[in-house]
């Protein structure tokens, strides 16, 4: 039915690619390498100030900036102009969180008065991002109609939008001039005979071109609009599914090829091809990568560039804090009838006193970290965090969807992941015992720190060899890897403990329940 | 002949009615239709049938058997 101009997710049935993912780049994670940093606590770390300032409150392109900061994706662009196998675009189970799939779209004066009401609801809202559930610059006017009545209505909110590549060249100019100062493009390839693996037609020049042929228009497309993007200054994050067997190797070659095109952050996400997801990929039984592959791929592309490691390939209407999604308090409906005040100056003081905590969280790593001065170990390990956000650990372990993952050595405590546990949605059920899925799930850490835990799962987890740590409830995340990073090196020295490498873990593949 | 869309398959991405030179598709309650009296299979602007050509699901934007062959076309 017809809502408006709007359609319900029973018309609708639209999904799409990954690359429209919403997936923004995000500043990644420090690195090893000492390359990227400001996943670091201290926040701009190596960047210059005006990349920091460009970034600073922006969730997708900031791993630091994510746990504080929301984004909102408005669903105006439901045309794409490429097939990927790892799309389908029938699929319409409104309960499943991934790119591409949306429960309505909206026109750009519907976008744009969502994009108040969730600013005044959500006042760490800082960014706007189309990104489908088709491709933005297959829907052109409707992306820029939409840019351009949220510019004049809430200036403060950054504009940014991702893309297959495909029109980019011709678009670059009006992105510019509309002050969109954040792109994200998905390149999954630059050899065109594995691009042939991935996309089976691209449609160009009024024209649909198959295999080889198709994938190289794409590629050539997609690479001149991030040179040119990139010359004008705009911040490029360049999203790519890992696929095994089909790209991963080759992943290394275009994480190159997009550095060298001055790309600012490199997205190396999960594929997701769940079978009942019905993509060509899915039904053909293509795997994704189990959580310690993709590690190992971003941590072998850490020394050529940032890596970003907090997407959580959200869906093309999505609200909140990355790995949240509060679009159902925002329906079409809902906001129509909303009476919205925008009240900027709420909004900065709200911001500011976000920095405050910011700035807290890092002074705590900052006075933690000085406790391992001096001691050098080869040992690292990971630590799962439940948490609400706010760089705090602030949640219980039986609510939380997800969890991040940090990686915790004598060099500090780093961000490098993070694990959905939320349950499958198989039919309406969830079939799995929920336990043993959030053990598959970190599977690879040596503790789990949450606010509280029960007696049961406490057990189980400590059978399965995970330490349940709830002493440092409600403490900043970071500070208190390290403190107990510290401990470990000591139990480990007094013999109370073996460190072991730990296996690998599960990325969840199914269908999420929201 | 004219071009049509099988309702049951269209997902309604919209993607057919930017491409349509002959602005002969339009939104209906469940899907997007072509009007035939408009189409010409894109005979004279492009080479194949832009709806068919950019449609995310195949066999859904087809030859309309109902519809007698457009004049241009035999």
């Amino acid at each position: 039915m017809e809502l408006g101009g709007l359609k319900t997710i029973a018309q609708l049935r639209v999904m799409q690619p990954a690359h429209s993912r919403s997936g923004q780049p995000g500043c990644g994670s420090n690195s090893a390498s000492g390359q990227s940093s400001c996943g670091s606590a201290a926040g701009q770390g190596d960047l210059t100030p005006e990349i920091w300032e460009k970034v600073k409150n922006h969730p997708c392109y900031s791993e630091q900036a994510h746990h504080h900061y929301a984004r909102m994706h408005a669903a105006v662009a439901p045309a794409c102009n490429i097939q990927c196998n790892f799309c389908n675009r029938k699929y319409d189970c409104s309960n499943e969180s991934r790119p591409g799939v949306v429960s309505e779209r909206l026109t750009p004066e519907q976008a744009a008065k969502k994009v108040l009401a969730v600013a005044s609801a959500v006042p760490q809202m800082t960014v706007l991002g189309i990104a489908g559930p088709g491709d933005p610059l297959a829907n052109p006017e409707k992306t820029f109609k939409t840019f351009e009545l949220v510019a004049r209505t809430a200036p403060d909110i950054k504009l940014c939008l991702s893309t297959n590549g495909l029109m980019l060249p011709d678009y670059v100019d009006r992105i510019h001039a509309l002050n969109v100062d954040h792109v994200t493009i998905t390149i999954n390839m630059i050899d065109p005979v594995v691009g042939a693996k991935i996309y089976p037609w691209v449609f160009y020049n009024h024209k649909r071109y198959t295999g080889v042929e198709g994938a190289r228009i794409l590629s050539e497309r997609q690479l001149l609009g991030l040179e040119m993007l990139t010359a004008r200054g705009i911040l490029c994050k360049v999203n790519s599914v890992m696929i095994p067997g089909i790209n991963d190797r080759h992943l290394v070659a275009v994480n190159k090829a997009v550095k060298s095109r001055g790309a600012f952050l490199h997205n190396i996400m999960p594929l997701i091809s769940a079978p009942e997801h019905g993509t060509v990929f899915g039904l053909a039984g293509q795997r994704g990568p189990t959580a310690q592959e993709l590690k190992a791929l971003q941590d072998s592309c850490e020394g050529e560039m940032k890596m970003m490691r907090h997407c959580r390939q959200c869906r093309a209407d999505a609200v909140g804090l990355l790995g949240e999604d509060r679009s159902a308090e925002f329906t079409a409906e809902k906001i129509m009838s909303m009476d919205v005040v925008y009240d900027l100056d709420r909004r900065q003081a709200f911001q500011e006193k976000v920095e405050l905590q910011r700035e807290a969280a890092a002074a705590a790593m900052k006075s933690e970290l000085e406790t391992l001065a001096g001691k050098h170990s080869n040992i690292s390990i990971l630590i799962a965090v439940a948490t609400k956000g706010g760089g705090r650990i602030n949640e219980h372990f039986g609510h939380a969807k997800e969890f991040q993952v940090y990686e915790v050595g004598t060099a500090g405590a780093k961000f490098v992941g993070h694990r959905r546990v939320d349950l499958y949605c198989q039919g309406g059920y969830a079939e799995e015992d929920s336990l043993e899925t959030v053990v598959r799930a970190i599977n690879d850490c040596v503790a789990v720190f949450v606010a509280r835990i029960g007696g049961c799962p406490r057990d189980g987890l400590i059978a399965a060899g995970i330490e349940p740590v709830d002493r440092f409830a409600l403490e900043y995340i970071e500070q208190s890897a390290i403190t107990y990073f510290r401990e470990y090196l000591e139990r480990v020295r007094t013999g109370e403990i073996r460190h072991t490498q730990r296996g690998d873990a599960d990325i969840r593949q199914g269908a999420l329940t929201a | 002949m004219a071009m049509m869309i099988k309702e049951t398959r269209c997902v309604g991405c919209s993607a057919c009615i930017n491409e349509c030179p002959n602005d002969a598709i339009s939104e209906q309650s469940f899907a997007f239709a072509i009007d035939p009296a408009k189409c010409t299979e894109c005979i004279g602007f492009f080479s194949e049938p832009q709806c068919a050509a950019i449609c995310p699901i195949p066999k859904t934007c087809i030859i309309n058997p109902d519809v007698p062959r457009y004049a241009a076309a035999v």
